[in-house]
């Protein structure tokens, strides 16, 4: 058992805390104790921690001032290491056993903050301080930032993997039900009754909402049980699904609606087993917004002095947690129900100083109630100033006249350390605003509601402005079921009867949001309006004289609302001080739009499990383990994984892809090259159907032939290309890029889905129903003679660009004779199930050749060295077959109009001087150029140079013996035998000699093996 | 995340089974030598780009694989009609 910490401010047990249970942790490094139901905050205000951190800007000294999503400071770091997370809010953070905290602000502690010097200097950094300050010299931006970010210290983010795993789950209900308040509950209730598939979710750990520090009674019994049986009757129910530490943080479109559920959190830093946070994924028929309502403080002059807090949050600590957050409290106020906070602290035992209202003769029932206890209500009054550093010490109130603009007489000094305020009530409309609904504001509740619905929702309770329990409760039973009805359950009857809750008189709160000052806001001490970023009501004032009107450009100027807190306590004074300032009613004005998210989530919970191997899927050929086996380097295609080369003991990556060259143009070479796209073609328009599709005609291939084709967007740009055989009457195979396979496919069932439905035809993909193995060079035909019988290999019989059905290596096969080196290739096709014994058999028939299996690098040069090109890495999407030399892949005779025809007849694309392949020389024979580079012809201008072209293949060419680069250059077939450069980042300057792009056997004569 | 429905599964189904091909009804010209530069380019490049009601083709890729058009609201998101392909929409920018 720990050692007994002395909790000074804790009363006892309160409605969701055992103080007979402690718990030890600690803050800043500092050991304390709280108790079974705390959070983070009400433990340390338990404990009379009074400074949580320091101000963005500023760096002043801050407290806790809400007790929940609103808070604007205690924003803390947990735990460290791998695990650790930035950026909570002490008012979310529950608490457990060891629990360790940090200020994210204030170093080197938040007692002394050498920054704090700098908010000595407050006046010096108005708002937009930044633009004004750091703009100029330009240079050295990058250093001024690097210090403001270092001075704002936001939370870290850990540096090492996270330890925790996180779900994803999808969903769907008839009715999602945000918040589990009173309306919340009932609307839940009802919809479930109706039969509806209900999930009714709230961010808190306990459901309740505000009836977990509500202190009124309901059917006679005290709210919190009461509470407790609508729970369990909603567990009765099997449609019904409760999710407590559940966040819904972004509604989306079409009734799609995130939810965070923190699963483990409360335990502690990470999840023993299972995921730590789900997100859920929820399409809703429709959805009931309960969610409830910010007590929005009032300004004052040092209102962000430690010790003063929302009068509601005041009344939370006390009967939620039995926290009571310091000794004498005054309270100022605008409106009737901040008086049960007077109530609530004297109950609790502790000194009322005063009641401060703004309005004259108030005689509300709480009001009355007050006064009944002979608690001092100074009506007509308000607080205009606090007074201390670190804690409040005194509060100074004066006289202000009806509409609350000015002070009316001199001011005086009440001995306080806690200054609660309320400036009333503003909705959550958060999710609202969310759907694109805009925010209408309501004089009577002195508020934005929500706007007309875009969506399949309603809003019920608090976050329609309804304040009163038992109009709550009306609301939320109406809102359930009618949105089960919607959703096709039950006719919209209530089935429960509203509970019986007291109800109160209340009188009209008064429209007041900045306290006045003895002198004008531009003069007073600081005025704040948003805690976390230091916006004051001066910096609001100073923005309008500097000419922002919109309230958009105002909040981006001031950075109003920007915090992690998004505003939730700031932003309507902020726009009520602006519209003061403007001239003009807040309902002109009006207001920034909430996006997601409500409050932040983690990433781990948004990447789920889609993280490391599952984050894309990964392709392997049939022959992927022998690959492995061998010790092959991989390279990624697309999904594929591709060998890239087959290192032997020793080797460089330079070394094995001359020594597979060498050996595919010397002896023979094997490639897998099953990711190669297949599409099979059938129909009786199928060779009409592909001839519009590729530049050149099939419509005379004959069964057994192939054919290259490229195809082209309707733009005139190639975009794939590859070789088409006709298998059959009315039956084509299409080879596609490995990496435009799918691409392809769409592309085909465009045209005849779309604009081509007459054609008959019918495309499928058996990119993965076969595995290619290409054997390559000179000793080709002798390897396949070895475990082929049944197909005569002879050239007569079996010619370039034919294929054949047959047996190879005793499967099923379709060989074709078509070459992407420049040998001799067969390329066998198997059923993919027999890939590897099929591999393995041509490996052990051409080891007599010493037959050498490359990759696709070695690939790459071999077909650079006959200047094939590569679509997507020789072509970039505006690069026309024309531009690529390849005129002769063009149909000269075809009736009718092919893709991307007319376009090559524009004037862009006929036009001189654009940049066509051609082939590069290096001077120096070993210089590689880097792939990429640009090319000038005059190396000795001055930058900016003009750049011709640039170079798209770069190889070293063991065959040849020289480097060899395949580049696009400005009318480069009319500069053969021009020397360009290619200056380089490093300041190197390559030089080389525009050549014919074909390399090697340019006449095409070593294929032609007898 | 929108939910489409799909005239060819009949069933509303996620967005991420589709994907987006661009405004509906570009007839592609049956004799494109025909055309000027400028008519073939507004063909190619130019669309329609509306505040409001747009016209757009889907493909259900990772469904059916079947184009369809959908009838769609850009401000809003909201969808007010799926239609096949060589069918005309019942809900135009005119009468909205």
């Amino acid at each position: 058992m720990s050692r007994s910490i002395m909790q000074k401010n804790r009363l006892g047990s309160g409605a969701c805390t055992d103080a007979s249970k402690r718990i030890d942790f600690s803050f800043n490094g500092k050991a304390y104790q709280g108790v079974a139901g705390d959070t983070l905050a009400s433990a340390l205000l338990a404990n009379g921690v009074d400074v949580v951190g320091r101000s963005f800007k500023y760096a002043r000294p801050r407290g806790i001032v809400g007790h929940g999503a609103e808070e604007p400071n205690a924003i803390i770091q947990l735990g460290s290491g791998a695990a650790t997370v930035p950026n909570l809010k002490a008012t979310q953070v529950e608490l457990y056993a060891g629990l360790e905290a940090f200020s994210v602000n204030g170093w080197p502690s938040v007692d002394f903050d050498l920054m704090g010097v700098i908010g000595a200097f407050g006046r010096l950094m108005p708002p937009g301080f930044y633009y004004k300050t750091f703009m100029y010299p330009k240079k050295l931006w990058m250093t001024y930032e690097h210090f403001i970010r270092k001075a704002a210290g936001l939370g870290a983010t850990p540096v090492e993997r996270d330890p925790d795993t996180y779900d994803k789950l999808n969903q769907h209900c008839d009715v999602l039900v945000v918040g589990a308040g009173p309306a919340g509950l009932v609307a839940a209730r009802e919809a479930a009754r109706a039969g509806a598939r209900v999930i009714i979710a709230d961010e808190q750990s306990q459901f309740g909402g505000s009836l977990l520090a509500s202190t009124q009674t309901l059917d006679g019994i005290a709210a919190t049980d009461w509470v407790a049986q609508l729970v369990a009757e909603l567990q009765g129910f099997d449609n019904v699904q409760l999710l407590p530490r559940s966040t819904v943080f972004g509604y989306y479109d079409h009734n799609f609606l995130a939810i965070l559920e923190r699963r483990t959190d409360h335990l502690g830093l990470t999840a023993d087993q299972g995921a730590r946070q789900r997100l859920h994924r929820v399409r809703a028929k429709q959805v009931v917004l309960a969610t409830g309502a910010f007590e929005r403080p009032l300004v004052f002059a040092h209102n962000d002095i430690p010790g003063v807090m929302s009068a509601c949050s005041v009344s939370t600590y006390i009967n939620r947690y039995g926290v009571l957050p310091g000794n004498k409290l005054v309270l100022v106020t605008t409106n009737d129900s901040a008086y049960q906070t007077a109530l609530d602290w004297h109950q609790a035992g502790r000194q009322v100083v005063a009641v401060v209202d703004t309005r004259t003769d108030p005689q509300g029932d709480s009001v009355n109630a007050v006064k009944a206890l002979g608690i001092d209500v100074i009506d007509g009054h308000a607080v205009i100033e606090a007074q201390g550093s670190k804690r409040v010490k005194g509060a100074l109130v004066a006289p202000i006249n009806a509409d609350g603009t000015a002070v009316t007489g001199s001011a005086r000094g009440l001995n306080c350390d806690l200054i609660a305020s309320s400036g009333g009530w503003s909705p959550a409309i958060h999710l609202s605003s969310h759907t694109g609904a805009k925010p209408q504001w309501d004089e009577q509740i002195v508020g934005f509601r929500p706007g007309e619905s875009k969506q399949q929702e309603r809003s019920a309770g608090a976050c329609r402005g309804t304040y009163s329990l038992a109009a709550c409760l009306a609301e939320g039973g109406n809102a359930g079921a009618e949105a089960a009805k919607l959703a096709g359950c039950g006719d919209g009857t209530i089935h429960f009867a509203a509970p019986v809750c007291q109800e109160y008189a209340q009188q009209p709160q008064q429209a007041l949001f900045l306290l006045p000052h003895t002198q004008s806001t531009s003069r007073a001490p600081s005025q704040f309006v948003d805690f976390q970023l230091d916006v004051t009501a001066g910096g609001v004032e100073l923005a309008v004289r500097e000419g922002f009107e919109s309230v958009e450009h105002v909040k981006r100027y001031t950075a109003l609302g920007f915090g992690t807190d998004q505003g939730k306590l700031g932003n309507i004074n902020g726009m009520a001080i602006l519209a003061n300032a403007l001239g003009q009613s807040i309902a002109e004005t009006g207001t920034t739009i909430f996006r997601p998210s409500y409050t932040p989530s983690t990433f781990g919970a948004l990447a789920g499990r889609d993280v490391n191997q599952l984050f894309d899927p990964e392709r392997y050929t049939a022959m992927h383990r022998w690959h492995v086996e061998q010790g092959a380097e991989f390279e990624n295609v697309g999904q594929w994984k591709r060998p890239w080369y087959f290192p032997q003991s020793g080797e460089t990556m330079f070394d094995a892809v001359n020594r597979e060259g060498l050996a595919v143009r010397n002896s023979v070479g094997i490639l897998d090259a099953s990711t190669l796209g297949k599409i099979d073609i059938q129909g009786p328009d199928a060779a009409e159907f592909i001839t519009r599709i590729y530049t050149n005609s099939y419509l005379k291939l004959a069964p057994g032939k192939c054919r290259y084709g490229v195809m082209l967007k309707e733009d005139g740009m190639i975009f794939d290309d590859g070789v088409c055989a006709c298998l059959g009457d009315n039956h084509y195979l299409m080879f596609t890029t490995t990496g435009g396979a799918a691409g392809v496919l769409a592309w085909l069932e465009l045209w005849q889905q779309t604009e081509w439905p007459e054609l008959q035809v019918y495309f499928t993909s058996v990119t993965d129903h076969w595995t290619t193995a290409t054997v390559s060079g000179p000793n080709a035909r002798k390897v396949i003679a070895k475990v082929c019988a049944d197909i005569d290999l002879s050239n007569q019989a079996f010619g370039f660009m034919d294929w054949r059905d047959g047996t190879v290596a005793g499967v099923k096969a379709r060989v074709f004779r078509i070459s992407f080196t420049g040998e001799l290739s067969y390329e066998v096709n198997v059923p993919a199930h027999h890939g590897r014994h099929v591999w393995e058999q041509l490996m052990e028939a051409g080891a007599e050749f010493d037959i050498t299996p490359y990759g696709t690098e070695t690939m790459h040069v071999l077909r650079a060295e006959k200047g094939f090109i590569i679509v997507g890495q020789d072509t970039d999407g505006s690069m026309t077959p024309s531009d690529m030399n390849m005129d002769w892949v063009l149909g000269k005779n075809k009736t009718f109009s092919y893709l991307g025809k007319r376009s090559l007849e524009r004037s862009d694309t006929t036009r001189d001087n654009r940049k066509q392949l051609v082939g590069l020389k290096t001077l120096v024979a070993t210089e590689v150029i880097p792939e990429g580079a640009q090319i000038v012809f005059d190396s000795k201008q001055k930058i900016p140079m003009s750049m011709q072209g640039h170079v798209t293949s770069s190889y070293y060419s063991a065959c040849l013996g020289h480097s060899i680069a395949l580049a696009v250059v400005k009318g480069g077939l009319n500069r053969l035998g021009q020397i360009v450069y290619c200056p380089l980042a490093d300041g190197r300057i390559i030089a080389a000699e525009i050549v014919s792009s074909v390399f090697y056997d340019p006449k095409g004569e070593r294929h032609h093996v007898e | 995340m929108l939910l489409i429905h799909c005239p060819h599964c009949r069933e509303a189904r996620e967005e991420e089974e589709y994907s987006y091909r661009g405004e509906a009804h570009i007839v592609r010209p049956l004799a494109p030598e025909s055309l000027s530069d400028e008519e073939w380019g507004d063909y190619l490049f130019f669309r329609s780009n509306p505040k409001g009601i747009h016209h757009e083709m889907w493909y259900h890729a990772v469904g059916c694989r079947r184009y369809f058009n959908v009838t769609r609201d850009t401000l809003t998101y909201e969808i007010l009609e799926s239609y096949l392909i060589g069918q005309q929409p019942a809900v135009t920018g005119a009468t909205s």
